[in-house]
């Protein structure tokens, strides 16, 4: 088809600076005030160059919030644990929707899309509730609960995909060949759904990671159990913000989603996006 | 074939055994709650104690004119922000989808405010916001546009233009994403026939490419609606609802009077209210979804 002329190519690339400086300026701006020297972040109007610059902050923050490492453990704990556990119920309902024909099952693969919809907000109330009921509030399973709940939906979806895309024939001759059904799952399914399976669990485990502020402002007040987004946030209300070691600390905070997420994007965009636009 | 296949499938006991432990799981967690807020919403519930009070909380919810405009106010701070989200989204999938050096990479980094904490993104913000040392308020007044310090979160409207653009930050990349893998399932053939026809790149984004992808941007901008209304990080933590109520969502306003006051009925009440709207987006979108599946499975 036809190449695009030197004018285009200029429009085409001046506007994807522009559409990008929108994007990561946020992320740009957070590292650069990272490795700046406080005062000469504290300077009005803006300074945009600084001489000094240096990876200072990044050992100091652990001074300043004290409990950073316990945030960072917390929460890739919670992460952790929420996303085992959503695979835990998810492989055999997914694979009971890829598989099996019963009454009701469209009806409640289109519910459960629906529950996405509800976000936590709305069921706060009910949620503390049942939690403190429990005697659940202040602890790990107080974010871990709810969490669970929310990641379940869309798991089902992916994973169920995953599994429709393993030819029912392979589970058919084992069966014909006199496999029980365990058998199936452990030599059959198991080993060819392990790419989805991974897939998913990463899923859960951003998802997990990002869902964790809401439930831990709201059902969690001990600083021991913080999961680093709520942990941060408390240092933000202080009257003297040490700028640069929060940049830090946030940068520290979201590396490790961001890793996982730039090795593996490639399969997850193919994943979400897979349902809604067909072929 | 399939009645060959159906008695490997009959086992429907089976089906629902494995199906059960999730379904338990999220009527207990989600649908019990759903039907408890509902229950809460009649009673004066707090953390002393509750008691059945009829209608009262809608009734003074509904006649209080905070309420009316914090209603108003989450519709307009949702029109300008998915909008946006959708015009953007549009304009950067184009750009992206251009067959240009680089590409690959750029639509990688298009993804990190999608998938970093919200949280912590907004922390970022925060310091982008600042009105004294933050990199926007200094390129305004280096520019000349601001003649001093301006603290974009601390007045009633420029407060309100942050939060939306903080929250059309967060959503675009996913837009894009999902308008750009729609844009690359359009038939190469449709293309190459208009070019041999020599209609013109515009002719062909708006003859061909639109209308293929029209069923996505509908659905996008459902979904974006829903989760636009549910936003509640990117708010809370850049103004708490303020300053002055001039950022509180109905979403802002249901957790400030549950948790915040501990006013478990009242915020119930909020929360219906929350519940019927989105079950309205959701029941639109679902019947929707279900047109879409239903004219590809005709194809």
């Amino acid at each position: 088809m036809n190449k695009y002329t030197i004018l285009e190519k200029l429009l085409i690339y001046f506007g994807i600076l522009i559409f990008m400086t929108f994007i990561l300026l946020p992320f740009v701006e957070m590292f650069y005030a990272s490795l700046r020297p406080l005062d000469h972040l504290f300077r009005s109007p803006y300074q945009f160059y600084s001489d000094d610059l240096s990876f200072w902050a990044y050992s100091e923050m652990w001074k300043t919030v004290p409990m950073l490492g316990r945030y960072i453990f917390n929460s890739f704990f919670l992460a952790t644990v929420t996303s085992l556990l959503t695979l835990l119920f998810v492989i055999p309902a997914a694979y009971s929707y890829a598989r099996f024909n019963f009454p009701a099952k469209n009806t409640s693969l289109y519910l459960l899309l629906a529950i996405n919809m509800f976000s936590g907000a709305v069921l706060l109330i009910p949620l503390y509730k049942l939690l403190r009921t429990f005697g659940l509030l202040n602890t790990y399973q107080a974010m871990i609960v709810p969490g669970v709940a929310f990641l379940i939906p869309t798991s089902i979806w992916l994973l169920k995909s995953y599994f429709e895309k393993i030819p029912i024939e392979l589970e058919e001759a084992a069966f014909c060949d006199g496999a029980t059904r365990i058998q199936i799952l452990r030599h059959v399914i198991a080993p060819l759904s392990t790419p989805g399976l991974v897939v998913v669990g990463i899923y859960a485990f951003i998802g997990s990671y990002a869902q964790q502020f809401l439930f831990a402002i709201s059902f969690n007040q001990k600083k021991e159990f913080m999961p680093i987004p709520a942990g941060l946030y408390e240092f933000i209300g202080y009257t003297t913000v040490k700028w640069n070691e929060m940049m830090a600390a946030s940068l520290v905070g979201i590396a490790p989603v961001l890793l996982v997420f730039l090795f593996l994007q490639k399969y997850i965009v193919e994943g979400l996006t897979a349902g809604a636009v067909k072929n | 074939m399939k009645t060959k296949l159906r008695s490997y499938n009959s086992p429907t006991f089976l089906a629902y055994a494995l199906i059960a432990p999730a379904a338990i799981y999220i009527l207990c967690i989600v649908a019990w709650p759903l039907i408890e807020t509902v229950r809460l919403s009649f009673t004066n519930s707090s953390l002393a104690g509750e008691e059945y009070i009829g209608f009262e909380n809608y009734e003074k919810m509904i006649s209080s004119k905070k309420f009316n405009k914090i209603v108003i106010r989450t519709f307009v701070w949702m029109f300008f922000s998915v909008s946006l989200k959708l015009i953007i989204g549009l304009i950067g999938a184009v750009l992206l989808n251009a067959n240009v050096f680089g590409r690959s990479a750029f639509r990688v980094l298009v993804m990190p405010p999608w998938v970093v904490p919200i949280a912590i993104g907004m922390l970022g913000w925060l310091w982008l916001y600042n009105g004294y040392f933050g990199i926007i308020a200094g390129v305004g007044m280096r520019t000349g546009i601001l003649d001093g310090p301006f603290g974009f979160l601390a007045y009633k409207q420029s407060a309100f233009i942050s939060t939306v653009i903080a929250d059309v930050w967060v959503g675009v990349p996913m837009v894009t994403v999902f308008f750009l893998a729609a844009m690359q399932g359009v038939p190469k053939d449709l293309y190459e026939a208009a070019y041999c026809d020599g209609a013109s790149r515009w002719s062909r984004f708006f003859r061909i490419t639109l209308p293929q992808i029209t069923p996505v941007i509908v659905t996008m901008s459902i979904l974006s609606a829903i989760w636009t209304f549910n936003s509640f990080e990117i708010i809370w933590i850049l103004t708490e609802g303020g300053p002055r109520g001039a950022t509180t969502t109905l979403i802002i306003d249901t957790y400030k009077q549950a948790l915040g006051n501990y006013k478990f009925g009242r915020g119930a009440a909020r929360a219906v209210v929350v519940m019927i709207l989105l079950t309205l987006f959701a029941g639109f979108y679902l019947a929707l979804l279900a047109r879409i599946n239903k004219r590809v499975a005709h194809e």
